[in-house]
């Protein structure tokens, strides 16, 4: 049997006496898009930190594809397969969005000629169709600055896949943007994953999102995984109507 | 910082049109071409010029990833002292041997230094640059039998492609050299500047994190830069000794390192044309302001750097790139 894509084990980190991730124990399998909800302040984003390599666990271990990345810094573990997408995109905001593709890019490819122009490179056109996918063609000659919230995050999501990245990790795909267009990102967001056929763990606090396009459900509360399950499953949990959809049971 | 960012992209909107600037540029190379013909008076003043601007361009590499040093004349001074020593162990050494051993010497320093100091960011960099450069102008200054302390070391006329040369043709040679370089080194930057390499070392100023997050070290991709940085002062650093015939400790002095940072902003921050326009301007209002307003030409510099920092604040440069759109767009219309 393989390993799963990911796993962490007995992960443990705490910040002085907060104990923001507390023995957490959990596979991803390859093809799903699992979410990651709960109330603030339960470790959700921690945990995309510690899978990343920008925190170190106090104790525990993360493994991609069955090998131990936890010592690794976050760009050893990009070279890996693992990819970020961030709540603010981190994006190079004097720079184009185009350009911040075939950056990302040239950093995958290891692109070192010195005097070679960025927008020559062959990949442009590989650039060009993953942001169609993420329907942002329109904008790809348009600097950072110029573009709205939703674009933003769907550019520094279309980074990440840049990278063909074998799982991606996201948080908050939606926030800050307005309801109206969360769907319409989200499923410009699953396909884009689905073809490129990227693995997804996202955290996200909109349930009706969640319920749409989610595989899987992850619960966290208190630094740790609550309760698992599919979508149906877990938001119907009288536990988590009561601590994170905030309703009476 | 709109000063910076706007030059930093190298993809940024053409200002004026193509074969505007091009004919601009061809304009200005042979003006500068004709100068020992024209105001032979002038060709040792531009030459000088010309050697400060290579070594601004390499702050101005560093300008691009939203770094200052404030040590960079360690660089100048290691390749003008490397070129000294050359001649002193090996009598009528060819320029272009010296001009390679200088720039390779500034290089390996800067592999050396940068390894370190690309830890570090904004003040604490710019800091750390100066604290080498002073850590070698005092070696320069103490170790007297070597280096010749405050009286520095002579740097005699080195030979042509094997050829000795009267002063006259020499340092016709060496104008011509200077002008080369300026166009090579120039070239070069500029594409490096668009290059996969040098758009990774230009994120830096934006947005380290995700750059780490692209697979990319920050420290290396910073490294690059700085070579390219020492790189280019070396360069500057030989023709600046090698037209004076004496190396001094003062090359590795914190003014001149401020000297060349004042120069970059005055000729427009991050702009490799601007490094040599500003250093141009740096010093013939520099010989000029102190052959006529004794002291005050300090003060007179100042005023104009306030000046530009008030009203262009994208630096001469910018108000170049202002006069050539409007051209463009007049010629558009007509």
């Amino acid at each position: 049997m393989s390993a799963p894509l990911l796993e962490t084990r007995n992960l443990e980190i705490r910040f002085g006496g907060v104990i923001a991730a507390n023995d957490v124990s959990l596979t991803i399998e390859s093809g799903r898009n699992l979410a990651i909800i709960g109330p603030n302040g339960a470790g959700k984003t921690t945990f995309l930190n510690i899978c990343t390599g920008w925190l170190k666990p106090t104790r525990g271990q993360v493994l991609f594809e069955g090998k131990d990345i936890t010592p690794l810094p976050p760009r050893k573990i990009v070279r890996r397969g693992v990819a970020r997408a961030f709540q603010i995109p981190q994006l190079f905001t004097e720079h184009t969005a185009l350009e911040n593709l075939l950056i990302a890019v040239a950093a995958r490819e290891g692109l070192r000629n010195p005097v070679r122009d960025l927008h020559t490179i062959p990949e442009r056109a590989e650039m060009m169709h993953l942001l169609e996918m993420v329907n942002c063609a329109d904008v790809a000659d348009r600097t950072v600055v110029e573009l709205s919230e939703g674009q933003r995050k769907l550019v520094d999501i279309a980074v990440a896949l840049a990278l063909r990245p074998r799982l991606l990790l996201m948080d908050e795909p939606t926030s800050g943007v307005a309801s109206s267009q969360k769907h319409r990102i989200m499923e410009i967001l699953v396909e884009a994953l689905a073809q490129a056929q990227v693995t997804s763990v996202f955290v996200e606090h909109d349930m009706g999102i969640v319920e749409k396009y989610a595989d899987e459900v992850a619960v966290w509360n208190a630094g740790n995984v609550q309760l698992r399950g599919t979508p149906a499953e877990v938001l119907e949990h009288p536990d988590v109507i009561r601590d994170v959809i905030g309703e009476v049971a | 910082m709109d000063t910076v960012s706007s030059a930093a992209r190298p993809q940024a909107p053409a200002t004026g049109a193509p074969g505007l600037r091009l004919l601009a540029t061809l304009l200005a190379v042979a003006a500068l071409g004709a100068v020992p013909f024209v105001a032979p008076t002038m060709q040792l003043l531009v030459n000088l010029a010309l050697a400060k601007g290579l070594a601004v361009m390499g702050v101005t590499v560093l300008l691009r990833a939203g770094q200052v040093s404030f040590g960079h004349a360690l660089y100048f001074a290691v390749a003008a002292y490397g070129g000294a020593f050359l001649m002193a162990a090996m009598p009528g050494a060819d320029l272009l041997l010296l001009l390679v051993a200088g720039v390779a010497g500034a290089t390996l320093a800067g592999l050396l230094v940068g390894l370190f100091v690309v830890r570090y960011r904004g003040i604490f960099f710019g800091m750390l640059n100066l604290a080498f450069s002073m850590i070698f102008w005092s070696i320069l200054e103490k170790f007297y039998h070597i280096t010749g302390g405050a009286d520095g070391i002579r740097l005699p006329r080195p030979t042509v492609l094997g050829m000795e040369l009267g002063r006259g043709d020499f340092e016709l040679v060496l104008f011509y050299l200077s002008i080369a370089l300026m166009l090579g080194l120039g070239w070069f930057t500029i594409r490096w500047f668009a290059s996969p390499m040098g758009q990774l070392f230009q994120t830096i100023k934006t947005n380290e994190t995700r750059l780490e997050y692209l697979g990319v070290s920050p420290r290396r991709a910073l490294l690059s830069g700085y070579l390219l940085s020492a790189l280019l002062c070396g360069a500057g650093g030989v023709i600046m000794g090698v037209a004076q015939g004496v190396v001094t400790p003062e090359y590795a002095w914190w003014i001149r390192s401020g000297e060349m940072v004042f120069i970059a902003v005055l000729g427009g921050s991050g702009s490799v044309q601007g490094a040599f326009i500003g250093a141009l301007i740096y010093e013939f209002v520099r010989t000029y302001a102190s052959a006529f307003a004794g002291d005050v030409w300090q003060m007179l510099l100042g005023g104009f750097l306030l000046v530009i920092i008030l009203f262009a604040p994208r630096g001469v440069i910018g108000i170049v790139e202002a006069i050539g759109r409007r051209t463009a767009r007049s010629e558009d219309t007509r």
